[in-house]
């Protein structure tokens, strides 16, 4: 007599029924499953509510610095820049600091446009403030308006800050070119202050200065003799 | 005659008395004459009785200064190097006849303040800030990027510079000169360093960058090395024969109307 006719025939059924049994409750949970995904998915709103938005390309000005020569020079790019003032400076000082980070780099700073935390436009203390109500400048973009000199505060990342190579020329040249590329591509911005990780910072990474106002009209560099 | 009683020895009192007040004053006015001597030997229009150089070797203690490259491929602090051209210029200096105040003959942390205090203490010809870096070729000579202002009796500590702008333009076109007769490229910028912009005396923050490369000139991007023995005796002796040319010009001595020990203002 072999071994299945030694199983009763009960268990046998019992284990058959058991069987379907489990095979019925996993179909059961999997039809539970797909209509709770279905469920979620329709409470949530996913129409979009706002089109994305591809800023148009326009003509921007880099002040670029070289560590060779100890000059700043301009170079001309098209970049999709925002309209916004302040996200506007961000762009261009980003896209400089991007420059700077390339292997090739005339000026070689690490760190790149994430450097750049943030650029708040404040008017300058005193300063005349004018109201207009049109005008394509930059102002007017933005807030409506103010068409006094501005101060630019530019609040830079530990990173950037800590990655910087110390010395004299570099540090100056960094600060010198990000304030003459603001004035290059914003011109209303007359005065510029630096800030690190949101704080003030007594140099830039041991040299440069960076608790003083910087003048964007002043003649920053002045090369008296090359060779 | 018959003097009263007690008049000699009354007269013998008040005579002693104003031998001891005469004492005193004269003591009082020898101390005075002793203080205010020195001071008024250093004043505005008094020249100074010796040439005198102030050497501030840049960084020191926890601040190292840049990371520099050295000729085996260690590297060096900044704070070093400066530190051992301070001491090479120092001894050229003197061997030359000048006084030589150093901001630091250790290796220290010295604050900027404190830099600029001993060169004003100094009332000094010719203030040298000394730096080091990897980037560029040959040295950099940097002048406070202050607008130049009319000298006053007492200026804001953290510009007093401006007055002595056109003196340190002046002695960076006789640094730029002799450098350049070295066979060294040189660039001259302004910088906002806090050190020299509080400094009341013709003041030039001097930064050693690398030697040259003679293939491809001042355009190599490249880290170089600045612990050539060579081009730094070079640089040091350059240094010095400047600074005996800036000597020789008879105005080294007149001050822009200020005296650096009067320069405490508003801190």
């Amino acid at each position: 007599m072999n071994s299945a006719s030694s199983i009763p025939r009960y268990q046998l059924v019992l284990f058959l029924i058991l069987l379907l049994v489990s095979a019925a409750l996993g179909g059961l949970l999997w039809h539970l499953r797909t209509r709770a995904h279905e469920r979620m998915l329709a409470g949530k709103d996913s129409t979009p509510t706002q089109a994305p938005q591809v800023a148009p390309l326009e003509r921007a000005t880099l002040m670029v610095a070289r560590d060779a020569d100890d000059t700043i020079g301009a170079r001309a790019l098209s970049l999709p820049l925002p309209q916004e003032p302040g996200a506007r400076a961000r762009a261009v000082l980003g896209k400089l600091l991007d420059l700077y980070a390339e292997p090739d780099s005339t000026h070689s700073v690490p760190g790149g446009a994430a450097s750049v935390a943030q650029v708040f436009l404040l008017p300058v203390a005193g300063s005349t403030v004018t109201e207009t109500k049109a005008g394509g400048g930059f102002g007017s973009a933005a807030s409506g308006a103010d068409a006094g000199p501005e101060l630019a505060v530019v609040n830079l990342t530990g990173t950037f800050a800590a990655s910087h190579p110390s010395g004299l020329e570099t540090e100056t040249l960094t600060v010198l070119s990000m304030c003459a590329t603001l004035n290059a591509n914003l011109p209303r911005i007359a005065e510029v202050r630096f800030l690190v990780n949101g704080e003030p910072r007594s140099t830039l990474a041991g040299h440069a200065d960076l608790t003083r106002t910087y003048l964007t009209g002043d003649t920053v560099m002045t090369e008296l003799e090359r060779q | 005659m018959q003097l009263p009683l007690g008049y000699e020895t009354r007269s013998r009192s008040v005579f002693t008395r104003i031998a001891i007040c005469v004492f005193c004053l004269l003591l009082s006015a020898a101390s005075l004459s002793a203080l205010i001597g020195p001071a008024a030997a250093q004043g505005p229009t008094a020249p100074a009785a010796r040439f005198t150089v102030v050497l501030d070797a840049g960084h020191g203690g926890d601040d190292v200064g840049a990371n520099l490259t050295t000729q085996t491929g260690s590297p060096e602090a900044e704070k070093d190097f400066t530190l051992a051209l301070s001491i090479k210029l120092r001894s050229l200096l003197k061997a030359r006849g000048m006084a030589v105040v150093t901001t630091r003959e250790s290796d220290i942390a010295l604050d900027a303040d404190r830099r600029a205090e001993t060169a004003d203490q100094a009332a000094a010809q010719a203030c040298l800030s000394l730096h080091a870096a990897t980037t560029g070729a040959g040295v950099h000579l940097f002048l406070s990027s202050l607008p130049p202002a009319q000298a006053s009796k007492f200026a804001p500590w953290k510009t007093a510079q401006a007055a002595w702008v056109p003196k340190s333009l002046a002695l960076a076109g006789v640094l730029n000169s002799a450098l350049r007769h070295a066979g060294i490229p040189v660039t001259v910028g302004r910088t906002a360093l806090t050190t020299i912009d509080s400094m009341a005396c013709p003041a030039v923050a001097i930064e050693v960058a690398p030697e040259a490369n003679p293939d491809n000139s001042i355009g190599a991007n490249a880290p170089g090395v600045v612990d050539d023995p060579a081009y730094d005796v070079k640089i040091a002796d350059a240094l010095a024969a400047a600074l005996v040319e800036w000597r020789s010009d008879g105005s080294v001595f007149k001050n822009s109307g200020q005296r650096g020990g009067e320069n405490h203002e508003l801190r």
